[in-house]
């Protein structure tokens, strides 16, 4: 009440003095769970086309991001969204939060990596899944096994050695928690978790960090994603990349563009170049599945085959499930924080 | 050289003139104070009463006790209060008795290389908290140089402890330093003539006569600590503290409804030391009377040889938590590839927003120390030396020792509430720098705010009557002597206000936006991301950037100073 009339006071002291913003080009917001070393790449290829858009960068880990689009959902900041969970995607769509287009490359984009609707919610970019960095000299040291499967994680050997991805702040830890449930259903997957959770030294802000830990040694195990353990192993540590045996949880980067954008036009030629066949050029770089078929080169350091080993994995589920997990999985594992 | 200047106009004016002339100089001391009483109003004021709104009310109605309920509900909350409050008062604990120690040594010794010893002691000032949390893992981490000792365990407790103790200790050696800097010699004289023991004269003299001392350091450790978020969020690990939670709540889950209850929680310790701080303040007042003499340490070897060695010792514990930062800044793979590398300082290709993060650093430092010393010397000034209606003075006085009590996390919770507000009209100032800026001087107020008083205190009051008297207008006599003679103040706000908005986290990181984002929050981002060595590279240099300022304005324009102050030490020749 108070607060109304306070602020009704100082629009009338200060008049017009908000009507000093007026820029030339286009600027888009865009919101992003993009690997910061990604980004520049991206941009560069979007600008080479699109000289006249400036895009402006909201970056975060994917649970940042859904929750800061979800607390702006009145009142929008972002234009597109380039490069976030589809699972979070789904969410923002089922709130009505997006603008449903079809890109100029739709009909190339595999019908998985895409929203079943017509026109399409958002679009796939690349699947990214789990793998584990293990730091091979601190195992020697420690005498560490080099685990295969998500089942060895649980040996009471690795206490305190692993390291995971807080599944409420990152998109990495959730599709983990995600696939877990879908591959061993309920009961046996909060069991598994329950005994992981034994085992865990830390739960990390980052997707990205438990693999960059676990390259120096601070936690010989890390349950990352392979664009990072890939990266981390080229950049010289001493890891090997393990795909668990049981099958690995993965999502689909994605792009949409937010109701409600002040620039449509600007917004779809992002989306138009999202899913163009340059694009994928660009996401092939990093990550061996991308949503055109037929792009992506094998990388050396993952096996050949590498989308055979995702598990099956129903986006419906994933995302209308995500809110009641992670407060199953806050209560389960967030009370026991004792100090180590 | 002033009745000069102000000769023509008195030649030209009638002597009727001297009142309007009086009248020009009341109008506009009270106009500008008028302006800083609405600066003040609006960058703190009405911020704080939009968190209090915000925590405290449901859609304009009071909201009881609901909110309150619902957080202590979370079984995890009240364990959580529990571990904040004994880690601060952990480190209260600790950081308390070695700064008294430190202190001691510096004033009531005969210790050599003096201030090379305060120097050391005062570096942590220049680095963000997070340094601190970095050094920390690379000394006793599963990786760390002194791994064995901790065995893993220093991310935790332990880890915030030690953190903590290295960001809080200049802060309680400051108030020590000033406890221990006046004592009346004969009370000394009086104990070894009645063949007091050193430890029965400690006891019984010194240690009651900076009482007040230590309990201020306790308590301002015990709240800084307990508001920091830097040392937790690097290695708290699972020890959850109550600053990092209003940070995820807020950051983190959008949750700022959440946010801004922890928030007041967290004021209430700031709060009451301040209330007890200013109660005992003015209780002390009588410690020195007009006949002490001041007391001169005297040589006594053994006690000199301990101390030197507690000022070796602490100093270099200090120096070794910097060094390593440094040494991780500079090593390419810690611990497998020691090679010497720069690359960690290519911000470019990292999280946390590059070297833009550095350049805005840099901007909101000159920024924040160019507007805050202008704003905040003058309105000390203002209220010094220019006569006004009481309420106004007092009010004034009132908001200025007001930002000392507000935790910084605090401040910028009430930013963003308020200037967030979809009606306020002053919305567009969000993202932007000068919100930034903004906050930093009101955070930073209190502290420039009595540097300045204390200088303007010691300027003859009679150079406003004598300049009045001789016709010069109100603000030439500011320009033109009270800014020169207080110039040493001066630079020391711009120096202080620099540094700390170089090195601030807890406010700002409410307030930034991707294109004002801080090179202390782009150390906070990186360490998210794993990347620890970038996030020390990025500390180190906000560490050099501090101590280079530091140094330029103590030494470069220290001689250009010295020949303006000529007058402090020509009366005290003869």
């Amino acid at each position: 009440m108070k607060t109304t009339v306070i602020f009704k006071l100082l629009a009338t002291i200060i008049g017009t003095g908000a009507l000093l913003s007026a820029h030339a080009a286009t600027t888009l917001t865009v919101y992003t769970a993009l690997e910061a070393d990604q980004i520049k790449a991206y941009q560069t290829e979007f600008e080479k086309t699109n000289p006249d858009i400036e895009i402006k960068w909201v970056r975060d880990s994917t649970g940042i991001v859904t929750a800061k689009l979800m607390a702006e959902k009145a009142n929008p900041k972002a234009d597109v969204i380039w490069g976030l969970a589809a699972s979070s995607l789904a969410i923002l769509d089922k709130e009505g939060m997006l603008t449903p287009y079809a890109p100029k490359n739709l009909p190339s984009i595999d019908a998985k990596y895409r929203s079943a609707a017509n026109p399409p919610a958002w679009v796939g970019m690349d699947v990214w899944g789990s793998a584990i960095c293990f730091n091979t000299v601190e195992a020697q040291k420690q005498g560490l096994p080099k685990p295969t499967s998500w089942a060895d994680l649980t040996k009471p050997i690795y206490a305190g050695k692993i390291v995971m991805p807080h599944p409420a702040s990152s998109g990495t830890g959730y599709l983990d928690v995600s696939a877990w449930i879908q591959m061993m259903g309920e009961d046996k997957a909060w069991a598994y978790m329950d005994a992981l959770h034994k085992n865990i030294g830390q739960y990390t802000h980052s997707g990205s960090k438990p693999c960059k830990q676990a390259a120096t040694g601070e936690f010989p195990i890390g349950i990352a994603f392979e664009y990072r353990a890939v990266k981390t192993k080229k950049d010289g540590a001493p890891i090997d990349i393990i795909l668990p045996s049981e099958g690995l949880g993965w999502d689909i980067e994605a792009t949409a563009i937010v109701k409600g954008t002040k620039n449509l036009d600007a917004a779809k030629r992002l989306a138009d170049f999202s899913a163009s066949r340059a694009a994928m050029e660009q996401y092939e770089k990093n990550f061996a599945v991308v949503a055109v078929p037929g792009i992506a080169k094998p990388d050396p350091l993952l096996p050949a085959d590498y989308e055979k080993h995702l598990s099956k994995n129903d986006f419906v589920w994933a995302s209308s499930n995500r809110e009641r997990i992670l407060t199953e999985w806050s209560k389960r594992y967030e009370s026991k924080a004792e100090p180590k | 050289m002033n009745s000069s200047a102000a000769r023509p106009e008195s030649a030209n004016l009638a002597a009727a003139s001297l009142l309007p002339k009086r009248n020009a100089d009341a109008i506009l001391a009270g106009s500008l104070k008028t302006l800083l009483l609405l600066l003040l109003l609006l960058a703190l004021v009405l911020p704080l009463i939009a968190i209090l709104s915000q925590a405290l009310l449901d859609h304009g109605n009071w909201a009881g006790s609901a909110p309150w309920v619902h957080l202590i509900d979370n079984p995890n909350f009240l364990p959580m209060v529990g571990r904040s409050l004994g880690v601060a008062a952990a480190t209260a604990l600790l950081v308390v008795p070695l700064a008294y120690l430190f202190a001691y040594g510096l004033q009531r010794t005969l210790a050599p290389c003096k201030s090379l010893w305060r120097g050391i002691a005062l570096l942590p000032l220049l680095a963000p908290s997070l340094l601190p949390g970095i050094a920390l893992i690379y000394l006793f981490g599963n990786q760390g140089l002194f791994k064995e000792w901790m065995n893993g365990s220093i991310y935790g407790f332990w880890g915030i402890l030690l953190g903590e103790a290295f960001y809080t200790f200049p802060h309680a050696l400051m108030i020590l330093l000033s406890a221990l800097s006046l004592a009346d010699a004969r009370l000394y004289d009086a104990a070894s003539a009645m063949g007091a023991s050193q430890w029965k004269t400690f006891r019984s003299v010194t240690l009651p006569a900076t009482r007040y001392g230590i309990f201020g350091a306790f308590c301002l450790v015990f709240t800084l600590t307990i508001t920091d978020f830097g040392v937790p969020k690097i290695v708290g690990g699972a020890f959850n503290v109550l600053a990092v939670e209003a940070y995820k709540a807020v950051v983190g889950q959008q949750q700022f409804d959440r946010g801004a209850l922890i928030g007041l929680l967290l004021l209430i310790p700031a709060l009451l030391t301040f209330g007890l701080d200013s109660w005992l303040q003015q209780r002390q007042r009588a410690q020195m009377s007009s006949r002490a003499e001041v007391l001169r340490p005297r040589r006594h070897w053994r006690r000199d040889g301990i101390y030197t060695l507690i000022l070796l010792f602490i100093s270099a514990a200090l120096l070794l938590m910097i060094a390593v930062a440094i040494g991780a800044s500079l090593v390419k793979l810690w611990p497998y590839n020691l090679q010497l590398t720069l690359m960690h300082y290519d911000f470019d290709n990292m999280d946390g927003g590059g070297w833009l993060a550095y350049w805005n650093s840099l901007r909101l430092a000159l920024g924040t120390s160019i507007v805050g010393t202008v704003v905040i010397f003058t309105g000390a000034w203002l209220m010094e030396k220019t006569r006004s209606s009481p309420w106004l003075g007092n009010t004034l006085r009132l908001l200025t020792f007001l930002p000392m009590a507000v935790p910084g996390l605090v401040l910028g919770l009430g930013f963003v509430f308020f200037f967030n507000h979809p009606d306020n009209p002053l919305n567009f100032l969000y993202g932007g720098m000068t919100i930034l800026i903004l906050c930093s001087v009101m955070h930073f107020y209190t502290s420039a705010h009595l540097t300045a008083v204390t200088a303007l205190k010691q300027i003859d009051p009679e150079f406003e009557a004598a300049s009045a008297s001789l016709k010069v207008p109100l603000w030439r006599t500011y320009l033109r002597i009270t800014v020169p003679l207080c110039l040493p103040a001066a630079l020391e706000i711009l120096r202080y206000l620099f540094v700390s908005a170089m090195t601030t986290v807890s406010a700002v990181i409410f307030l930034y936006s991707p294109n004002t984002v801080l090179a202390a929050i782009a150390v906070l981002n990186m360490d998210d991301a794993g990347d620890v060595g970038p996030a020390a590279a990025m500390s180190t240099l906000i560490l050099l950037t501090s101590l280079v300022v530091s140094l330029l304005l103590h030494w470069g324009l220290g001689s250009w100073v010295k020949r303006t102050q000529a007058w402090r030490t020509a009366g005290k020749q003869h």
